[in-house]
């Protein structure tokens, strides 16, 4: 479930299109109970959600859910899905409160951002050892949350903060840019989707200002290039708790799993696809126990503890993930590359 | 607070200006329909969508990937101002056809007009977020999301004022949108037309008893208006080189803003409007944070409308030649 | 006129059907016509049968969308309908009052842990206020002076909260209390007053209930002296005034009125959503309840129901056209208006006045002779 048609569909499609790669693969090999996805787009509204929600729980009768992929829907859904028993594990939604809620029922693959946040941080103030930083954050749940978690990582590290906000539906963003520019930073970030990105960055460049750029998962898509123009773009920084196969792909598992999606979707896999993969997974192996009621589904990822394609799954009581990696991604040359973990990732 | 607004003032203030000026060419689509009909052009906003979409369309056919120089260049340039201008009056016509004169021969409400309006502007966003951006810009990917353009001109610093760079392509827009300005300020004072549209926006009886074909008139105000919205398009995606199919929505909010600032129904009235409220914007900006534009923006417009409830100019296109 | 046409245009055979109904309607003794209220009461109680669910709303949870968005919808467009359709002022930031309604709940409820009801009481009180305030100074502007205005009142208090941490910023607030539930009593298997997270039916029922007690004050007002105020002003302001109409009085009273259902409906929805954010509060909604009056016919009660309800319903009813629905829905307006620019069933005294001029809501201002319509001439003159 998730925003499969509207404007952050980008951020979905992948994650879904790799669940569904998931399935496939467990129906593929004949097993005793046959799998159906069922796909619920509910553009990112979280009244809609809850409405599909009820549908699937009701007429559906589904046993598992993959999703929801935003952290506000999440939170509409969870109680429900909690009273009604249905696990769901999500591949995308990463606000930290969301596992502060007691469910049982919920999981998720991705570190949140309260990881993901203090990561990205660590390495601005670390291998970009930058001393002062200007923060921007696009007042949505998503960019608010995360701009405060870096905000507050960064003060402990005694880094200077300026701040300021930004519409990401306007255009314009000349005050915000004028503040950058007098604030004289070494560094920015910017917490928010690609689309504000894409325009700050550009106008930053235009305005003159060369400080290295940072931003998140939500910044991670080849929209921040097409909006930025590559020139502008070049050399900016994006973290991420998802990790992407990229054309210089080493790793065998990630590779493999680069193929056969790209055989079946006719496009390279995105930001989420794999975690999307790894969260079907992880049903799949359950109901592969032999589980195949709400509840002992749930009990079997509880105890699910196998090396997916992009991390090791293993969930802690509270429903998140216990591999907590953040990987730092680079824009060179038009294209987005793996950098490497944040802790250990350098500046070239 | 306000040593940021003090430490960067000419920086703010050029930029204000510049916004406003695309916001006052905007506001020149509302005005006109206002003066003529009495009727907010909800969909105004989609037509201006359509002038960026046109100029971004240019862009991509002439499949220009690096900055033009010498004659390239305006003849680049010419063609995107004329792109977006036809492609935004073409629309702003039909939507007339279409979605008012019908209304209009039946005497319905303005309230029903301003539904139609926005069942319109509904309708153009999805237009182009489901058809023509996919299949038309062949761009698949990017129906809902931003659509980046390509640079047409380098960027160059000008001259700086008070530590403010100034850029070739921010005096160009602002040239020409205040040029565009005067030339219609110049139509509608000095031309027979412009005294048509005049006599209707007074008095719509008594001009058709003086024998202006009144139908005529609607349609040329929805050309000139259309026109100016396309124009302002060209030069948006010059500035900032994106668009997006709802593009139109925040800023034909804020041009509309303008144009009450002003005082609505007056030409020059849109042009003090806009600049007005591009600078009150990144004033505001500047001392409460970005976060807070748009509020400062509708707030100074409540007090403004209080204190002079006709606008900064006041309303009606004969009181601007005074 | 082309309105008046419609009983002898053959093209129009069934809105003279319509009209036929009316006159019935508008003559039954009263014994009958509470026979009649009394039974679509009933009905609407039992609309969230799983039954009737499959064929209207095959791909989401029926009485989920009854709750959000069918009878939001209603009750909000009952509310707007007093102010723009009764008074005849045009209100583009309608939703400003949702949402102070709906942060009512989730601040009280969370902060200070006043139940349901108390709130419900409060969130009124504070949306009428805001309602007074706003109206205060701007009121006196004139009509599309006052469009924008409430469509910049509409996203100031939406940025507002944005902007302000206190009140969560964008996160919103999460946790907000259901309304006491009442367990053990229950009707055909439904625990009808068991506020969960899981059923939505006790909420709509509480909704149908909030619904019904509006739309009797709502009448009552409009038989009273109020509504025959608000009748005058909305035909021709000046006249009211010189008639001895205390006109600013009673457009602040609509203002207030409309407010306060707005609020109501704000209070009611926070207190079935769990967590509410500013997103929810766009002025799409203001724009779409806006639609659902014009749609139904402003004025007329039952119109602006059943505009509500379609508006609300059709989108959720063709989720098979998904993407393409709203598209459809900005065509159908369009349609609409140019084909019956009166609402579906206008009010009888509206249609009237729009017969003579622009029912209040001014004409645009060229208004040309047309082969089949008069120049409405008072309203071009204004």
């Amino acid at each position: 479930m998730g925003d499969l048609s509207g404007e952050n569909s980008g951020i979905v499609i992948p994650p879904s299109n790799g669940a569904q790669l998931a399935v496939d693969e467990y129906n593929a090999t004949n097993p005793k109970v046959k799998l159906e996805m069922i796909k619920y787009d509910s553009k990112a509204d979280p009244t809609t959600a809850v409405s599909l929600a009820q549908q699937a729980i009701k007429q559906d009768k589904v046993v598992a859910l993959v999703g929801p992929a935003f952290s506000g829907e999440s939170k509409q859904v969870g109680p429900l899905l909690e009273e009604a028993k249905i696990p769901s594990i999500s591949a995308s939604a990463t606000a930290v409160a969301l596992a502060q809620n007691g469910w049982k029922y919920w999981h998720r693959v991705v570190p949140n951002d309260g990881v993901q946040g203090p990561a990205i941080a660590d390495f601005i103030v670390g291998a970009a050892a930058a001393k002062k930083v200007f923060v921007v954050d696009d007042k949505s749940e998503y960019g608010k949350g995360l701009g405060d978690a870096v905000r507050g990582q960064l003060k402990t590290k005694g880094a200077t903060v300026t701040d300021d906000a930004l519409d990401p539906a306007a255009t314009d963003y000349s005050s915000t840019v004028t503040k950058i520019a007098a604030a004289k930073p070494d560094a920015i970030f910017f917490g928010g989707y690609y689309a504000g990105a894409g325009k700050l960055i550009k106008q930053l460049r235009d305005k003159g200002v060369t400080a290295k750029f940072f931003s998140a998962d939500g910044s991670l898509d080849k929209g921040i290039i097409d909006s930025a123009g590559a020139a502008q773009a070049e050399g900016v920084l994006i973290g991420c708790p998802c990790r992407i196969p990229t054309a210089a792909e080493t790793d065998e598992k990630v590779k493999k799993f680069a193929t056969d999606y790209k055989a079946k979707f006719g496009a390279d896999p995105l930001i989420y696809a794999t975690e999307g993969y790894d969260a079907m997974t992880t049903f799949t192996k359950a109901i592969a126990t032999g589980a195949t009621t709400a509840d002992a589904i749930n009990a079997a990822i509880g105890k699910s503890d196998f090396d997916g394609i992009t991390k090791h799954i293993k969930f802690d009581p509270n429903g998140e993930p216990s591999a907590k990696s953040i990987y730092m991604y680079e824009v060179k040359g038009g294209q987005i590359g793996l950098l490497g973990d944040t802790t250990t990732a350098k500046l070239g | 607070m306000f040593d940021n607004l003090l430490g960067s003032f000419w920086p703010y203030t050029i930029d204000g200006l510049i916004l406003g000026a695309i916001y006052g060419l905007v506001a020149l689509g509302y005005t006109m329909v206002y003066g003529v009909l009495r009727l907010i052009n909800f969909a105004h906003s989609e037509v201006f969508m359509i002038g960026t979409m046109a100029s971004a369309f240019v862009v991509m056919t002439l499949g220009i990937t690096q900055p033009l120089t010498g004659f390239a260049l305006v003849g680049g340039l010419l063609l995107m101002v004329l792109a977006g201008g036809a492609a935004s009056a073409g629309s702003a016509m039909l939507l007339e056809r279409i979605a008012y004169r019908p209304l209009r021969k039946r005497g319905a409400s303005r309230l029903a007009a301003l539904i139609s309006a926005i069942g319109a502007s509904l309708f153009l966003q999805e237009l182009f977020a489901l058809v023509i951006i996919p299949h038309v810009f062949n761009r698949p990917q990017q129906g809902r999301n931003q659509m980046g353009v390509a640079r047409i001109m380098q960027k160059d610093t000008l001259f700086t004022i008070g530590g403010a760079q100034i850029r070739v392509d921010q005096v160009l827009i602002f040239v020409a949108s205040i040029g565009m300005m005067i030339l219609l300020d110049l139509l509608v004072n000095r031309t027979k037309i412009g005294r048509g549209i005049r006599a209707t926006s007074q008095d719509p009886e008594t001009a058709v008893l003086m024998g202006v074909d009144i139908d005529k008139i609607v349609r040329v105000t929805f050309l000139i208006g259309g026109l100016m919205a396309g124009i302002a398009g060209a030069l948006f995606v010059l500035q900032f080189e994106v668009t997006k199919f709802s593009i139109g929505f925040l800023l034909g909010i804020k041009a509309f803003t303008a144009a009450v600032l002003g005082g609505i129904g007056n030409l020059r009235g849109a042009l003090v409007g806009g600049l007005f409220l591009g600078l009150i914007e990144n004033y505001g900006a500047a001392i409460f944070g970005s976060g807070w534009k748009d509020v400062i923006a509708f707030t100074v417009l409540v007090l403004v409308l209080m204190f002079r409830p006709t606008g900064i100019l006041g309303e009606s296109l004969q009181q601007a030649r005074a | 006129m082309s309105t008046n046409s419609s009983m002898t245009n053959g093209r129009n055979a069934f809105w003279a059907f319509i009209d036929g109904i009316r006159d019935r309607w508008a003559s039954a003794p009263v014994w009958q016509r509470w026979t009649v209220y009394v039974a679509l009461f009933v009905i609407a109680l039992l609309l969230p049968s799983d039954s009737l669910g499959h064929v209207m709303s095959p791909y989401s949870d029926w009485a989920s969308v009854l709750f959000f968005p069918i009878g939001t919808y209603v009750v909000l467009a009952i509310g707007l309908n007093v102010v723009v359709g009764q008074a005849g002022l045009l209100d583009l930031g309608y939703v400003a009052f949702f949402a102070i309604g709906g942060y009512s709940m989730a601040l009280l409820g969370t902060k200070l842990g006043l139940n349901f009801w108390e709130i419900l009481i409060a969130g009124v009180l504070l949306s009428a206020l805001s309602g007074i305030v706003l109206g205060g100074p701007t009121l006196r502007l004139r009509g599309d002076y006052l469009a924008i205005v409430t469509l910049g009142f509409g996203e100031i208090v939406r940025q507002t909260a944005e902007n302000t941490d206190a009140i969560g910023g964008p996160r919103g607030i999460a946790g907000i209390p259901h309304p006491p539930s009442i367990d053990g009593i229950e009707v055909f298997g439904v625990q009808i007053f068991h506020y969960g997270v899981l059923d939505p039916r006790p909420y709509y029922y509480l909704l149908v209930v909030v619904a019904t007690a509006i739309i009797i004050f709502v009448k009552r007002w409009e038989k009273s002296r109020v509504g025959r105020a608000w009748a005058a002003i909305r035909e021709d302001e000046d006249a009211a005034e010189v008639m001895g109409v205390p006109t600013f009085k009673f457009k602040l009273l609509a203002f207030a009125i409309g407010a306060s259902i707005g609020g109501a409906m704000g209070v009611v929805w926070a207190g079935k959503t769990i967590s509410i954010n500013p997103n929810d509060f766009l002025f799409m909604l203001s724009a779409t309840i806006l639609a659902a009056v014009v749609l139904g016919g402003s004025g007329n009660i039952p119109g602006v129901i059943l505009g509500a309800f379609l508006v609300a319903w059709l989108p959720e009813r063709f989720r098979g056209l998904s993407e393409y629905r709203t598209m459809v829905f900005g065509a159908a307006l369009v349609a609409l208006m140019i084909f019956r620019p009166e609402g579906l069933l206008p009010s009888r005294r509206r249609k009237a006045e729009l017969a003579e001029g622009t029912g209040g809501m001014g004409s645009m201002g060229a208004e040309v002779p047309g082969p089949e319509a008069q120049p409405a001439a008072e309203g071009a003159a204004k």
